[in-house]
């Protein structure tokens, strides 16, 4: 075997990065040690959002992804719900109202809402919120459908990888030499030179109380969470149904290595936070809770492109809790540089030379 | 010293009055409004010095050196017992999730309680277990229409230690003489729709080599018990129930288990077991009566476990339409290829309701050859939100 690619990661940056690839006519395997979706894709809630990105290039791969998921995500369970923002003080009105002006001059679908028509559109919303934003382009899909359907047809290596030098991968069943190597193992990413940490996050999921709640609908201090770089925990309210009913609830944000453990404070806090969104959620039971690790870069933007200190070794990291939403303009950007096509997207902030990443 | 039990069956109880008669301070915490657990429901009158009995308490999470109970309610602990027992296994067959088909255990627990559930009934399931449930249910007045034991009772014949053992299981065996003339072995509900039930003869693997159509009201199936284990969902397991060592220690730190959690084998077994695990955390040596109790209730449990194991050719009884998850509606044919039983999951939704796989994800790792992952799960029981919102800032 002499594949064209091996891309190391089942996940849905792996598999959009080996569709992208396989779409060009390279002969591909992707590596995998549990299987496709096993890790972070997930532990997430499978959004697609352009809401919580502020304008510049994540912004950019993300409308770019956006317009292409819709195809892709067929058989996944896609649905253009909308993400609706709130601001819960009169504080934060003013910030809210003026990152959404700042998106719509990016070419974001940003409408404010005034705290009636936000109720009309989530009639179980707190009625105490001050303002609201509503993005018609948010949408959701299954993280793990999704990544199986852009597995399709490509071959699965059920084994672990040791190491690389950018021609031949060294794998728990052996050596496969290749023409190139992506490193698409999300948060484990580090082990092939990139700087990228763990980040924590948990999601509650309710019993099922299907048509409650429409949109995804997040607290505006969700955008400030994610942008921090904080170690220590960090919660927002994050609420949205799923097509079964069931009721995600999010979003918290901990620095602490690979540690799996739940913790109460973090229940605790998540639950609060739901419940100051949508208070009839203070009856509803959740039946269990999940956690998982997003791939953290400490200057909050992925990794894609080519390592200079190892020809042939890709990267495509560091997407943060933004993985499935980045995916497909990931995979179509990382096929172009290593084609030597044009570029989907600028290509230049997401390259792995940057200070904070070489490690 | 303070230790916390839960669970109030035979195990739980005697390893809260072991460990309160060593000086400890013990509080054994119970989902019921009685102790006696599953096996003595109702008849156990418990009252210990020492012991604070918490009835109608659920507890759903151990973090650290506490234990979350719902209310929410906090206890610490400096060991903590799990004596959380087990429950039936159920496996689908057409028309398992329709009326009239209960589990085993459901149906001794509404028998225990003077419920007559219905006319004419039959048990069918693997173990001695079924004995006494059809003889709770002709006590009440239904009509035995059979007891079909799927395996043979042959495989006993094997096991001549472990009977020698323990005799005295085998002069039980005599106080359920009447349920005993109904028994029949390589036997098995495979389909039922309405009263029509359809009863198979099997192999040896337990595929049908024939069948015939008997009616009932009731159908109450038994294949086996799962342990109840959700409060540890870390601790090392084999076959799901979990490992521990000669002084009832799990693989996590200051977390003993007792009784049908770590196999089954008896409320006599459960209770030797108890006696030890509250000795241990009190740091007590343990009685040699209970050593010796335990030693011969394993060589009865381990037999138990190879003469009833659960046969592969269940799977051969479902119909592709065949509900295997019943809060999800998922059938054998919705089952999809998958690496994980998570991967299963998320693209299947088996396992995914309200029971959170307690009644289907064994049977659907079995169904598609996935290797069962023990069910980690993280709330032991569905807890509202609201409760959680009141939870004390810290701990510990």
């Amino acid at each position: 075997m002499h594949p064209d690619v091996v891309v190391v990661g089942a996940g849905i940056i792996g598999a959009a990065c080996a569709q992208a690839l396989r779409a060009r006519g390279l002969d591909v395997v992707v590596i995998d040690r549990s299987g496709a979706a096993s890790g972070t894709s997930a532990a997430g809630e499978g959004n697609v959002l352009v809401s919580d990105k502020e304008p510049g290039p994540e912004l950019e791969l993300a409308k770019a992804s956006r317009e292409l998921w819709p195809e892709l995500a067929q058989d996944a369970e896609w649905e253009e719900k909308g993400g609706l923002v709130v601001a819960t003080t009169e504080e934060a009105c003013e910030p809210l109202e003026a990152f959404a002006a700042k998106q719509r001059a990016a070419g974001i679908d940003a409408c404010e809402l005034t705290a009636d028509e936000a109720l009309a559109h989530e009639p179980h919303l707190n009625p105490e919120i001050t303002a609201a934003v509503h993005y018609l382009q948010d949408a959701q899909l299954n993280p793990v459908k999704a990544t199986r359907a852009l597995l399709r047809g490509i071959r699965i290596i059920d084994a672990e990888v040791s190491t690389t030098d950018g021609r031949s991968v060294t794998t728990t069943n052996g050596v496969i030499s290749c023409g190139a190597v992506v490193n698409a193992t999300g948060p484990w990413a580090r082990q092939f030179g990139v700087n990228v940490l763990p980040r924590r996050g948990v999601v509650l999921v309710t019993t099922p109380i299907p048509g409650t709640i429409r949109h995804k609908v997040y607290d505006a201090d969700y955008v400030g969470a994610v942008a921090s770089g904080d170690a220590d925990l960090q919660t927002s309210g994050v609420v949205e149904s799923t097509q079964a009913g069931t009721v995600l609830i999010g979003s918290s944000r901990q620095r602490k290595g690979f540690d799996g453990t739940i913790e109460s404070k973090v229940l605790k806090a998540l639950a609060r936070k739901a419940i100051a969104l949508f208070p009839m959620l203070a009856g509803v039971p959740v039946m269990r809770a999940y956690g998982g690790f997003r791939p953290y870069a400490p200057d909050h933007l992925p990794i894609i492109g080519e390592d200079p200190r190892t020809p042939g070794l890709w990267h495509a990291t560091g997407h943060e809790g933004a993985g499935v939403g980045l995916a497909p303009a990931t995979g179509r950007l990382l096929a172009d540089l290593l084609t030597g096509s044009t570029p989907l997207v600028d290509p230049h902030p997401f390259r792995v030379d940057r200070q904070e990443v070489m490690v | 010293m303070r230790i916390v039990v839960v669970g109030a069956g035979p195990a739980g109880m005697a390893a809260a009055r072991t460990a309160a008669d060593a000086g400890a301070e013990v509080t054994m915490v119970d989902s019921e409004p009685e102790a006696g657990g599953q096996f003595l429901r109702g008849r156990a009158k418990f009252e210990h010095r020492g012991v604070t009995h918490l009835k109608n308490t659920e507890a759903w999470m151990v973090e650290g050196h506490t234990l979350h109970l719902r209310g929410p309610r906090q206890l610490h602990f400096d060991a903590l017992i799990i004596a959380t027992g087990a429950y039936d296994r159920p496996l689908p067959f057409p028309g398992w999730d329709g009326p009239g088909v209960i589990t085993a255990g459901a149906a001794q627990a509404l028998a225990k309680q003077g419920v007559t559930l219905a006319d004419r009934v039959i048990v069918a399931g693997t173990g001695p277990f079924l004995l006494p449930v059809a003889t709770a249910l002709q006590n009440l007045g239904a009509t035995l229409v059979g007891v079909y034991e799927a395996n043979s009772p042959l495989a006993w014949a094997r096991e001549t230690k472990a009977v020698l053992a323990n005799r005295h299981k085998i002069a039980e065996l005599a106080s359920y003489r009447k349920a005993l003339s109904h028994l029949e072995t390589r036997t098995a509900v495979i389909a039922k729709h309405g009263d029509r039930v359809t009863v198979a003869k099997l192999d040896r693997h337990w595929r049908p080599v024939s069948h015939r159509t008997e009616h009932a009201d009731l159908v109450c199936i038994g294949y086996g018990f799962l342990p109840r284990t959700d409060l540890v969902p870390n601790a090392k397991r084999t076959n799901d129930f979990l490992d521990v060592d000669e002084l009832q220690r799990t693989s996590v730190e200051n977390v003993y288990a007792a009784g049908e959690v770590t196999g089954i084998g008896g409320a006599d077994l459960a209770e030797a077991e108890g006696i030890i695990a509250g000795a241990a955390a009190a740091h007590q040596e343990p009685p040699l009566i209970a050593v010796e109790a335990v030693r011969r209730g394993r060589l009865f449990a381990q037999a138990l476990a190879r003469a009833h194991a659960v046969q592969p050719g269940w799977q051969t009884w479902l119909n592709p339409d065949t509900t295997v998850c019943r809060c999800e509606k998922v059938s054998l044919a919705d089952l999809t290829d998958a690496a994980s039983m998570r991967e299963l999951k998320l693209t299947s939704r088996v396992a995914m309701g309200r029971c959170q796989g307690r009644i289907c994800a064994r049977n659907a790792a079995d169904l598609t050859g996935i290797p069962f992952d023990g069910q980690r799960r993280v709330i032991a029981v569905p807890i509202p939100l609201g409760e959680l919102a009141d939870l004390p800032e810290e701990t510990s």
